[in-house]
Order: structure tokens, then sequence, then C-alpha cells
């Protein structure tokens, strides 16, 4: 059993109480643009040089991706063409959502809500309605909403913390539908935290000029989730549970025209052709890129990059992964489970194993994660019983500024999954060390979430250009459903006109002699659906478990 | 630094399951009755894994927020039943497992716009909570330690914005559920005291009101187009230049 923290690491802590009072009344402050660049470029994975390769086959050959991506865009497409039988339709709808998480489940509410019929929408997802990263997000949501904020501080918050590498007219669609999100939440009954004159709590988050984001607790995606998936469940929307779609349909025309469905547990395929096809089947953490641990679900194994690329679809800014800085570094069962960046914002600063502070606390999610490597690389870090290494975050601060019980109402998660343990996070710190936490990029989309390919759009995770290099806190649930709504509005639109000919597997041949031509050998096949942790893959990441 | 320490932050070492056996030691479980042994410290979710099991039902964000994963189990000799979520659970000598793939209870389906939050209207929706025994099994199958059967007596007593408080951290696993002998859904009660909290009881935000009618009217759109068709270097500088609420709230030492 575990039972709080070694001897050797309380040695430690007690550096970091005695300097506590200290360490709270120091000034800090935020980096230049020139040193961010210069620590960012030593010390995160993005700028390291045994992390990507270039993509050999598709629209995007030449491009460099995190290997790992490579790998699976290079590997067979997983349907046998010859194995499916397209005479036979199993389901014909107007719009099928691919994903039962955040992005497809909003999609589908407002699909309905903009014309179309409940038995013309179907979702179709790999595990249960409702499993998915949307559901994990703890710290909260953006949205600029308070008298000295705007939305046109909003953008340039994103842009500059996406290094200027965002589509501008998504990020405009994502700081200006803010509000009318929030203001939809209220009208579901999402509890967000509140003063008592109603006016949301607006904390701060990593790379935000104002305090916006807005928070249930440290369970803002499970609250934000609950009800839209209730909301989606009293209207009875058709969803299919256990049955991911491992490949998209195409058509005569070029089109996008539905997807092929694989029952995880009777192994059968069910055709199902629709006019419209909306990817929201998020990320990818549970690919591992570059060795990390991850925060993500079980089912983030970036599936939709993989049909959609097959399909002829594009992918932005995959040359970039999000580490979060405050991944969990002790005690090994939770290794790589997040602790929320709101902790931070509330006032828990990073301190080395001297029990000196390093950083502004709230730096962008690359730089602040950057920061953390370097002290680690340059031994200031505390190396666990079991060999992973991390840096002190101050919890204890939290109580000790806002006062006693701040901990165990707003951070209920942190405090619970702590106890566990024996460790008391209102007493002492907790380790902690980057953790592998979003796909920056994907497949790309335009305001109307439309894909460059007619019939398929996307929404969340798994599409590009939104948050350019670097996701911001508070703007991947707001991201869910700002283009969750649109997509579900403009595949409303689209359905109208929309005909679908004579739909096919051809693509898949195509990608299959594309593959050969280009001379490329491999055993793997994509998309995996689930990540591979049986036997010693258990425990095959030294940074996972031991 | 060592230069083991190095080689773990370049890249990871791939352990041998023999060697982290031998570190850490082994236990016995015995999954839906059949005996493994697998190393001590690991959850359940990756005891199972590690004995050959890949799941497809039973496991979802293997960070304790879906309820995908409820699990009971019996240490050997032991009479009492355990319930947690094998995502959070370290293994235990001796333990038997089994997971919950589904949770079959019912769930009423309403129009939250059509509800009144009355005291009585939880009542009607599940009139089965006015059944409980308060026998206090739901609350000790709670992985998440909820006083579930307090906050199925407050909705009882109508007291919505209670049932509501008491039950916010509930991940809908559906143990308790499970567990009622008078067949109580108390995840779905308690998504619904939620609902009608979040939606009639807590007073609304005047500032996101007059924000919204701002953004409606296109207050913002130029400001916006602006920074849009800015030239890169003057972003920049304007990115860089901009002032920052939380390290102002810093330098004051609080908020």
């Amino acid at each position: 059993m575990i039972d709080g923290y070694p001897d050797y690491m309380m040695e430690s802590i007690k550096l970091v109480e005695e300097k506590r009072e200290r360490n709270m009344s120091t000034e800090a402050k935020s980096m230049s643009m020139e040193e961010r660049e210069k620590i960012l470029k030593k010390y995160h994975p993005d700028y390291m040089e045994n992390t990507k390769r270039k993509l050999r086959v598709g629209v995007d050959k030449g491009k460099l991706l995190y290997s790992g991506l490579v790998d699976l865009l290079e590997a067979k497409p997983v349907v046998d063409p010859k194995d499916v039988d397209l005479s036979k339709i199993d389901y014909d709808v107007d719009v099928l959502i691919i994903g039962g998480g955040g992005a497809g489940t909003v999609a589908s509410l407002f699909a309905y809500e903009s014309g179309v019929p409940l038995d013309r929408i179907l979702i179709a997802t790999k595990l249960r309605h409702g499993d998915a990263n949307s559901m994990m997000a703890q710290g909260g949501i953006q949205a600029a909403d308070s008298p000295g904020d705007s939305p046109a501080l909003h953008y340039l918050d994103i842009y500059g913390g996406g290094h200027f590498a965002n589509k501008p007219e998504l990020a405009r669609a994502l700081a200006l539908d803010a509000l009318k999100i929030i203001n939809w939440h209220e009208r579901l009954g999402v509890m967000y935290d509140r003063e008592d004159d109603g006016e949301f709590m607006e904390l701060s988050g990593g790379g935000t000029c104002r305090n916006r984001l807005h928070s249930a607790k440290d369970y803002t995606g499970m609250e934000i989730m609950r009800n839209i998936r209730d909301t989606a469940r009293n209207l009875e929307i058709p969803v299919l549970e256990f049955c991911p779609i491992v490949e998209l349909l195409t058509d005569d025309k070029g089109q996008v025209a539905g997807g092929i469905a694989f029952n995880m547990e009777t192994y059968e395929y069910h055709v199902i052709k629709a006019k419209a096809t909306v990817l929201a089947t998020g990320g990818s953490g549970r690919l591992h890129l570059s060795d990390y641990p991850t925060t993500n679900h079980y089912g983030a194994t970036g599936d939709g990059l993989i049909m959609a690329y097959h399909a002829g679809a594009n992918l932005l800014d995959l040359d970039t992964i999000q580490i979060h800085p405050t991944g969990d570094a002790y005690p090994e069962p939770i290794v790589g489970i997040l602790s929320t960046e709101k902790l931070r914002g509330q006032g828990a600063v990073p301190l080395n194993k001297n029990g000196d502070p390093f950083v502004f606390p709230l730096e962008p999610r690359d730089v602040e994660a950057a920061t953390f490597i370097r002290e680690c690389k340059e031994g200031r870090g505390i190396v666990t019983p079991t060999g992973m290494p991390g840096v002190w975050l101050d919890t204890p601060m939290i109580d000790i500024k806002h006062g006693e019980g701040t901990l165990e109402s707003k951070f209920a998660y942190e405090a619970r999954k702590f106890r566990r343990f024996d460790i008391d996070v209102t007493k002492h710190p907790i380790l902690v060390y980057p953790t592998l936490h979003y796909q920056n990029g994907g497949v790309e989309i335009n305001e109307k979430c439309e894909t460059r390919i007619p019939g398929l759009f996307g929404a969340g995770e798994v599409t590009g250009g939104v948050h350019g290099k670097n996701r911001l806190m508070g703007n991947s649930l707001l991201d869910y459903n700002v283009f969750g709504r649109r997509a579900g509005i403009y595949t409303a639109q689209y359905v109208k006109k929309a005909k679908v000919g004579k739909i096919t597997l051809k693509h898949l041949d195509k990608y299959n002699k594309m593959l050969e031509q280009t001379n490329i050998k491999t055993t793997k096949k994509a998309p995996i659906l689930l990540p591979e942790y049986r036997g010693e893959m258990a425990i095959s990441r030294a940074l996972d478990i031991f | 630094m060592t230069k083991k320490e190095q080689v773990l932050l370049e890249k990871p070492d791939v352990k041998k399951a023999e060697d982290v056996e031998k570190k850490a030691g082994t236990v016995e479980v015995f999954i839906m009755g059949k005996s493994y042994k697998v190393p001590a410290g690991l959850t359940i979710m990756k005891a199972l894994e590690y004995a050959g099991y890949r799941y497809i039902r039973g496991c979802g964000c293997r960070a304790g927020f879906c309820g995908a994963c409820s699990t009971i189990y019996r240490i050997e000799d032991e009479q009492k039943l355990g319930f947690d979520l094998a995502c959070q659970k370290v293994v235990e000598d001796k333990m038997y497992l089994v997971q919950l793939p589904f949770v079959p209870a019912a769930k009423v389906e309403y129009d939250i716009d059509k509800l009144e939050p009355k005291e009585s209207t939880i009542l009607e929706i599940y009139p089965e909570i006015a059944r409980c025994v308060s026998c206090n099994t739901c609350t000790k199958s709670c992985p998440q330690d909820i006083e579930v059967m307090k906050y199925i007596q407050r909705a009882v007593r109508g007291e919505i914005a209670k049932c509501a408080e008491i039950s916010f951290d509930c991940i809908q696993c559906g143990l308790c559920a499970m567990r009622c002998p008078a067949d109580i859904k108390h995840y779905h009660v308690s998504q619904l005291a939620r609902r009608l909290r979040g939606k009639y009881i807590d007073p609304k935000s005047k500032n996101l009101a007059k924000r919204l009618k701002e953004v409606e009217n296109g207050k913002y759109n130029d400001d916006i187009e602006k920074l849009m068709k800015m030239d890169k270097e003057k972003i920049m500088k304007l990115y860089s230049d901009r002032e920052l609420e939380a390290e102002k709230a810093l330098d004051l030492g609080g908020d």
C-alpha cells in the first residue's frame, strides 16, 4: 500500500514548507517572447529532432508529423473492401456523427434543433455515449463576459498562445461564439461556480490576459457533458455504442457518404449511408506520442485522423502535441493523470526540489511544461522510487490564500484522488511532470466545419486550425461546444440539398495502391481503435507505471 | 544527475515483466474466480490488462471521471463486498474481482424547459424515491464516498438545491442503483436535481447577458477583424505587451 511520501521526499517537502511564506509573496513575472522561444527550443518535444518524421503518402506528403502518427498514416487501412457488402445498407440517415463525446453530442442536438428529424440522425461511438476526454476536463471553459474583458482580447490570447499559426476565422468563431455557449449551458442547467449575485467566478488560466475561466469545481467537463448527454437522452437521439466507425464511405461523385461501423462485440460490419458525416472522434493521447504517459481517455487513438486522411482530407499542425505541465508523477498508480491547471490559477506555485520557484505559474502550457523538463534535466527535480521525475506543485498555498476548505470544496476531485494514497493536498505539495494531453492540430476545417471533402464535416479535438500550435486552458471545452454546434447547424443546411451517389470504398483501394507505389512495407493496420496494454504492455512505459 | 536518470528523461526504458515482478513483488488476484499473479502496486484495471485482458467494456477515462469501470470485490476469507473504480483502486492480495459491464437502470425522459423547480417535481418524476428504507447501502457502495442516501432524502423532501449540492461529484457509475433494495435510480434522480438547480434556482449572470447582446449586435466584429488583418509583427507586439490580470494579482500577493 502507498502511504504518503517516502522519507527522502519528505525532506524536500520540508524545504518547500520553510520557504512557503517567502514563495507566496515573491513577485512572479511572465517571460518575454524571446525567453519563451529559447526554452521551448531546448526542452519541448515539438522541437526535438527525434520525435518527428516526414509523411510519404497522401495529400500531405512531405509534411513533418509526430512519428507515431506517421506510422499509422502509412499503415494499411484496417478494412479490406472485399469484406464489406455495400449492397446492403444497414442504416440510411441524413447526418452520421462519428463519436459520442462532447463535439458529437452537441452536433446531434443542434442538427435536431436545425430541422433534421431524430430518426435521420445517428451517433456511432466506440465505447459508451459520453466516454470521451470531454468528460475529463477539470479546469474550466473560457468566455469573455466580465466587464474588463472582451472577445477581442480572448482572440488575441488564442492567437498568441497558438504561436500565430491558428486559422484566424476559427479563432474568431471560438472567441465570439463563447458567449452563446455559456448562455446555452445556463439554459440546460449547468451548475457553474458563481458569486452570490449570480456572476461567474472567473479564474485565470495559463496564457490568458484576463480571468475568464468558468468552472464547476474541478469537474467542469463532467458537469457540462452530463447536461448535454442528458438532453440527448431525453430527446432519444439514436446512438450506436461499441460501434466505432472504422472507415468512411465515399461515392462516385467524390463525396463522403457515411461510414463503415464495426461492432466490437459481435465483429460485424454495419454499412451506414449518410448525406453528411461529422467527424467528432476526439484526440490521440493513447498513441503515447514521444513515449509520454497521457491524461487521455481509453479510446483516444486518433481514428478520425486516419480515416479522414484515407478519404483525402488534409491535416494541420500535427507537428505539435500538447504536453500538460502538471501530470501526476507520484504515486505510481496515477502517473500521467491530470492535476488541473486551475490549481495554479488559484495560487499553487511550481517549485523545484530545493523549494525554489522557477517559473511564472501561468505561462502557456508548452512554455510552462518546458521549464518543468528543464528543472528535472538539470537535476533540480525529484526522482520517485520508481524513476519518475517531477517537480512540486505547492497546493497548500491555495487554502492559505483563499481560506481553509477551498481545496476540499473547489478541488474535490484532486483531494479525493490523493486521499486514496494518504496524501493530503491541503498539507503537502503534489509531485508533477508533463503528460501528453491534447492534439493541437488535426483535420482542417473552415468556419462551417467543412473539410476539403464534400459531405465531411469535423468538430472538436480531431480538427486542426482552431488552436494553432498550442491550445490554451479552457479552450477545448469551448472548442467542442462552438464547433459541435456549428457542425450541427451547417450539416442541417447541407443535407437539404445534398444527394449521395453510388457508395464505394474505392478510396481504400487507391490508398493501398499508393502505399505500394511508395514502396512502404508495413505490417501495421489503422485505425487501431484501442491501445494495446496487455501483458508486459501494461507496464511497458517507464513513465507510465514503474 | 546520474546517467540513469538522464536516460529516463530522454527515452523511457522498456521494462520486462520479470524485472517489475521482482522489484515490486506480486499479489494473487482472482479475476472472475480465476487466479492470476500480478505485480503489486498496479490498479485493478492495469492488473487485468497485465493478466491478459483487453477491455472493450468496463474501461473509459482511466482517471476516475466516467464511471465505466465500477468494480465489485471481496478479499478471500472476508464476507464483506467492496465497491470501487478499477482505474483508481490498487489491487490487494487475494482479491476476487468482477466488473459491471452495464447498468440497466431506467431513466425517465423529460423536457427540462417544461419543468418547474417545485418541491414535488423530483417525486413526481421518480416516485420510487419515497420507498427509500434508509438502509444506507447506496452510500456504502459509492466509490466517490458521496452521501447518497442523504441526497435521496433531500430529494424526497423537495430540497432540490441541497440534493444537487451533495450529489455534485457523482460519476454516474450506477453502483448505488444496482444495490438498492427499493429500486431507486439515485444517479438519475440527482442528475435531474442538478439540472433543476442549474437552470432555475441559481441566479444568472447579468454580465453574460449584457455581453451576449453586444456580441449579437456586432460590437466586437471590427476589433477582431482588425486583429485578423494585422501584420504579424504588429500583432506579436500587441500580444507581448498586453497586461496580465493574473500577474497583477500575484504582485499583490493575493486576490
